[in-house]
């Protein structure tokens, strides 16, 4: 079945035309419709463009100069402005938005050829790790205990790219990760995600959470499609006062890259209550995996991990409550008449954002008021500052290093835990990395007990992408990670 | 650290969030419980160490300084959620 393609195959196949653009974007298209009423992974699917982008496709095929993506179906998270198609962020204050412009990397992706299956669900604003707080609805996780029906979260915030992804519906999706958005929902969906080097894609026309965290990235089924779709995403924009002028490499050129002598670090501090066994256990056959390859694995300490989640909660938070105040009824989005220019703000505000997000501006808006603003933001920079040097010593010592992606397996959609906190502690392994802007890479590796998966995060230098991949395809293999979801395309929803 | 109701009322008026008693007090108890767990940032030692307002590897350029984009009114306009001719409107802000 042309959706069992992975990119990397599918690319060949359209060259050597055992099938169309149009075939193998009708059939991904078809898949999604019959499985969307169920999963909730797209929030907008464009059949229509779709369709026409796949005839423009085969057009270029036939004449033999198409770039890379071309006839590529993809997903695209609902945060990223897509020209003319309407872009939601999750949030009921954009439920009628029509970007009248394209986001630089869904900009870099057409250029490449890609053919975009529609916008994927996400957390309202990319807040959350389970896609619970969509104004569209839950993603329900096309993976379910053995035996057992209840729905599942695929993860968050990029829950509906992962689910999607996974269920087959897209080839491969854009994700964007603050603090493990791309990563803990690829391992709990089973696929690879991949946030690069902050400043490596550009945010202009990404829908902005938290400026100084955000990062786009891929979400594929292989770890060499994660390469190709970087490659297609990544480099430098004059729009984008972060973007980074690092040339971009050849990053599936690293994919069969040996490992032999790379050092591996293993941060001992990661090892936490918090961690399941059967995680542990992965984590082990993972060291093992990289150690047949050549590597050498050491310990390593990054003493101030058990602080990046608080620091995350306020600079993340911070950013959000100066992001998110754009959002006022006047310009665009939703608005709710007052009898008042405040009223209006304070109505429109109120009905235009869910719970989720309104308490994260509410911190965000706390810590950064006068009178607390040392206090709270000053000292999280500073000590974010802290958490980035301990990445920066380590990897004196080391090239990259392994740990879980989450600590557990994905948790039941009625099983949220009531406290905030408790539902933050999921980006545990994944927030640290975010903090200090290093490259990080979520690999599927293995079922546990229950037929659920588990992800190991490979973590490397500023805009070391290569040696995650290189890493990452060890792992890939050594794993045989071949399992798919009980829900996914060709099989009735 | 629990947050008095005045303080949350405080921040949800900067905040323009309009909140009723009984979502105020939700949202203050919830985020008591988010700065109670916050608090134990205040073991770190922070001492003589930078704020990190960024990533250190990226430092902020400048560019020309020459328009590069304009003309686009309507597109701009294009979302407002209600509009006047060629302006946004908003309720009546001087009596």
């Amino acid at each position: 079945m042309l959706t069992d393609l992975t990119i990397t195959t599918a690319i060949d196949g359209l060259r050597r035309r055992d099938f169309s653009a149009s075939e193998l974007v009708s059939a991904h298209i078809g898949a999604a419709e019959a499985l969307n009423p169920r999963l909730n992974a797209y929030i907008t699917i464009t059949s229509e463009s779709a369709g026409a982008a796949a005839r423009s496709a085969d057009e270029a095929l036939a004449k033999g100069d198409a770039p890379l993506l071309t006839g590529i179906p993809l997903g695209i998270k609902d945060l990223f402005c897509t020209a003319g198609i309407r872009t939601t962020a999750a949030s009921r204050i954009l439920s009628d938005f029509v970007p009248p412009y394209e986001s630089t990397v869904t900009q870099k992706l057409l250029h490449a050829g890609g053919v975009f299956l529609g916008k994927t669900n996400l957390d309202e604003f990319a807040m959350g790790s389970g896609n619970l707080t969509s104004f569209f609805g839950t993603v329900e996780s096309p993976w379910h205990r053995t035996g057992d029906a209840t729905p599942l979260v695929p993860g968050g915030s990029s829950g509906g790219s992962a689910a999607a992804v996974a269920a087959h519906i897209a080839m491969g999706a854009t994700g964007t990760d603050t603090g493990g958005s791309i990563r803990q929902p690829a391992a709990y969906c089973g696929i690879v995600g991949l946030k690069p080097t902050y400043g490596r894609c550009s945010r202009w026309g990404t829908i902005g959470f938290a400026s100084s965290l955000d990062q786009a990235g891929p979400m594929t089924r292989s770890v060499e499609d994660a390469a190709i779709m970087l490659g297609a995403m990544a480099g430098f924009d004059p729009r984008d006062s972060t973007s980074s002028e690092q040339p971009v490499p050849d990053f599936r050129a690293a994919v069969n890259r040996s490992v032999k002598g790379l050092r591996v670090g293993i941060p001992k501090e990661y090892r936490s209550e918090g961690l399941s066994e059967e995680m542990q256990a992965v984590w082990e056959k993972g060291i093992q995996w990289l150690k047949d390859a050549g590597c050498e694995v050491s310990d390593v300490s990054l003493p101030h991990t058990e602080y990046g989640l608080a620091t995350y909660y306020i600079i993340a938070p911070a950013e959000c409550s100066s992001n998110l105040a754009r959002y006022d009824g006047v310009r665009f989005g939703l608005r709710v008449p007052g009898d008042s220019l405040d009223e209006m703000y304070e109505k429109t505000r109120h009905d235009g954002f869910g719970e989720e997000v309104r308490r994260r501006i509410l911190m965000g808006t706390y810590v950064l008021s006068a009178g607390y603003y040392d206090a709270y933001y000053l000292k999280a920079q500073k000590i974010r500052t802290l958490i980035c040097r301990d990445f920066i010593n380590a990897f004196e010592e080391v090239d990259v290093l392994l740990t879980p992606t989450a600590p557990t397996t994905a948790f039941g959609i009625n099983e949220k835990p009531d406290d905030p906190v408790q539902m933050y502690l999921n980006d545990i392994f994944t927030v640290p990395a975010s903090m200090a802007g290093v490259p990080a890479m979520s690999v599927p590796a293995a079922l546990n007990a229950e037929g659920l998966p588990l992800g190991l995060q490979l973590i490397g230098r500023h805009f070391d992408e290569e040696t995650l991949i290189a890493a990452g395809s060890v792992l890939e293999k050594a794993a045989g990670f071949t399992a798919r979801p009980d829900i996914h395309a060709g099989v009735a929803a | 650290m629990a947050l008095d109701p005045a303080t949350a009322r405080r921040v949800a008026k900067l905040a323009r969030i309009g909140l009723n008693d009984q979502e105020l007090e939700t949202v203050r108890v919830q985020m008591g419980s988010i700065l109670d767990w916050i608090g134990m940032l205040d073991e770190v030692d922070v001492e003589n160490v930078p704020p990190m307002t960024g990533t250190e590897h990226v430092t902020l350029r400048q560019r020309e300084d020459v328009v590069t984009d304009g003309g686009r009114a309507e597109d701009i306009l294009s979302n407002a959620p209600d509009r006047a001719g060629a302006f946004f409107t908003v309720p009546k802000v001087v009596e």
